[in-house]
């Protein structure tokens, strides 16, 4: 029923659009390794030179930044995915009083943006004397990932079939027990699809940095990219590097895990 | 996440215990987003310089987002870059969705895999990136144009009063389009055959289908899409501070970098609590509209 044109003008769009959404990222990677003698500019091509990564790395501090990014991920995404787990188990599996008003809470605490609460959350902070500290990037993305994070494991404790929590609290098992050795085990791909996209929020987060921190030695990656910027505008090959390494390692995580990203942003999840 | 499930009576007894695993979630997402959302309010009542003791006035820092011309402006290039983060994102989604209810193609996982690859890319990033493209002297772009013998279109596109915002908009475009194209086209490959065999057998040709069948059966996926995509549009900062700090002039000035300018570089601090406010209101009213209009269905 498919005539032959209809096919290959499809696949000449789609391989249009493939191809106008790689162009800029393959070009600041052709950027980054060409020669920083030659007059750079983006795109252009003159060898290999993958000590080009190393200067970045040196120049820009980005071993530092890096570090700062991946301690500040780790901790908002641990804690917001044990206690998403346990929230969610609650609002799917559980009724108590005030359940529904509480959800709608959660619900609506999806769509607050950052800019909505950055400005309290700085003077607070520093009143507490929090700022230039990794609790002032660590704490407020807790409490926005928690929100995506319990409707998400809400969604997956809803999906579950009914009979095997049943079957538990027949045996006998405590709440606690058929959440962990029960249902835990079977949640695994929705947990680590939460995890994959709070990994990667907090990771590209910028605005929070940006307010929160001044000093050099806590400065995550995308803070470091711009203050790299900043003071390095006439050397575009090293500023193309430090902005593959910013890149890279979401962008790794995406290639082994792209199944559990897309189905994720797919389902339309978005966080504040 | 926006197309969830509304709320079903869950399975299970009543169970008070429900609380006790409720409560570190709770505590955490109120202390750090409820708290400072209400703390937010009680700021943009005032005149504060974020130093000095501040001057209780009322609402008048809303009726600055109305009156004030520079916020007026700001929310008004908000709208206009839903244009090109949402609207025309969803347009292409659509034109490639009507092919491919034609064509059954095979391959399209490679294809989202490398569609999807902006979005995984931190916005500071693609700021940067974009920046060194539409560099006016050694730029990609100009490059581009001047090898093809148009060097007379080489600009200064950031620069340009009457096109630096759209330059930004379009590098939202490409950010969103494999968003839409994906998920449109996943929807489309599950509308039943039956339907687009009945819309021939009445001899409806390709663009009759679109809007016959196509366009009803996609509700859904075009609702999710656009939410997501406006809501990245109305929270645009990081884009706007890496690459044009609002400018020239005000420009490419938007309601997220007014807030942060506002409140941590011109001491206006109440005023940047109402423009966030008024900013989370938007987004609240624009998603609400968007899932309404999908959820009624046509006669």
């Amino acid at each position: 029923m498919t005539s032959r044109r209809d096919l290959s003008v499809t696949y000449a769009i789609l391989g249009a659009f493939s191809l106008f959404a790689l162009l800029p990222i393959v070009g600041i990677v052709f950027t980054a390794v060409q020669d920083q003698g030659a007059l750079a500019a983006f795109g252009t091509f003159h060898g290999v030179h993958l000590g080009n990564f190393a200067d970045a790395w040196r120049d820009g501090n980005f071993g530092t930044y890096l570090r700062s990014s991946a301690i500040v991920a780790i901790s908002v995404v641990a804690a917001a995915v044990l206690l998403s787990i346990l929230a969610g188990y609650a609002f799917g599996l559980m009724r108590f009083r005030g359940a529904e008003v509480l959800f709608y809470v959660f619900l609506l605490g999806l769509m607050i943006p950052t800019e909505a609460i950055i400005v309290p959350l700085y003077y607070d902070f520093r009143d507490l004397g929090l700022t230039d500290t990794y609790w002032a990037l660590i704490l407020p993305q807790a409490g926005t990932s928690v929100a995506f994070g319990t409707f998400w494991m809400r969604a997956y404790f809803r999906s579950v079939p009914r009979s095997l929590v049943e079957a538990a609290r027949i045996d006998g098992a405590s709440s606690w027990f058929t959440l962990w050795r029960v249902l835990l085990p079977l949640a695994r791909p929705a947990v680590l699809t939460m995890t994959v996209l709070l990994f990667m929020w907090t990771w590209n987060e910028f605005l929070l940095a940006l307010v929160m921190v001044s000093d050099e030695g806590l400065r995550t990656a995308p803070l470091g990219l711009s203050f790299f910027q900043g003071r390095n505008t006439s050397n575009l090959t090293l500023l193309a590097a430090g902005a593959v390494i910013v890149a890279m390692p979401v962008v790794v995580v995406y290639v082994f895990l792209q199944r559990h990203f897309i189905r994720g942003m797919l389902s339309g999840a978005v966080k504040g | 996440m926006i197309g969830g499930s509304g709320l079903v009576a869950p399975p299970g007894e009543p169970r008070r215990i429900g609380y006790l695993y409720l409560a570190p979630g709770l505590l955490v997402f109120g202390a750090f987003v409820l708290v400072p959302l209400g703390h937010a309010f009680w700021l943009s009542l005032f005149e504060w310089d974020g130093v000095t003791a501040g001057t209780w006035i009322g609402l008048d820092n809303y009726g600055d987002v109305v009156s004030d011309p520079a916020l007026r402006r700001a929310f008004w290039h908000a709208l206009v870059l839903i244009g090109f983060y949402a609207l025309l994102p969803v347009a292409i989604g659509l034109l490639l969705a009507g092919l491919l209810a034609r064509a059954r193609v095979r391959g399209l996982a490679l294809f989202r895999t490398v569609l999807f690859l902006p979005q995984v890319i931190a916005m500071v990033v693609v700021a940067v990136m974009w920046r060194m493209i539409y560099d006016p002297s050694n730029g990609a772009l100009n490059e581009l144009l001047r090898a093809v013998g148009l060097g007379s279109l080489a600009q200064s596109w950031l620069g340009d009063f009457d096109l630096a915002l759209s330059s930004l908009g379009l590098v939202g475009t490409w950010v969103y389009y494999g968003l839409a194209m994906v998920l449109l086209t996943a929807g489309v490959q599950k509308i039943p055959p039956s339907l687009y065999d009945a819309a021939r057998v009445d001899g409806a040709g390709m663009v009759r289908e679109f809007f016959a069948v196509t366009l009803p059966a996609l509700r859904g996926e075009i609702a999710v899409a656009l939410t997501l995509t406006t809501i990245y549009a109305l929270r645009n900062f990081d884009l706007v501070y890496i690459t044009t700090k609002g400018g020239p002039g005000e420009a490419t000035s938007v309601p997220a970098f007014q807030v942060y300018s506002r409140a941590f570089e011109s001491g206006q601090v109440g005023s940047a609590a109402a423009v966030g406010l008024c900013l989370t209101a938007l987004i609240f009213a624009i998603t609400f509209a968007i899932n309404r209009t999908a959820e009624r269905r046509p006669a």
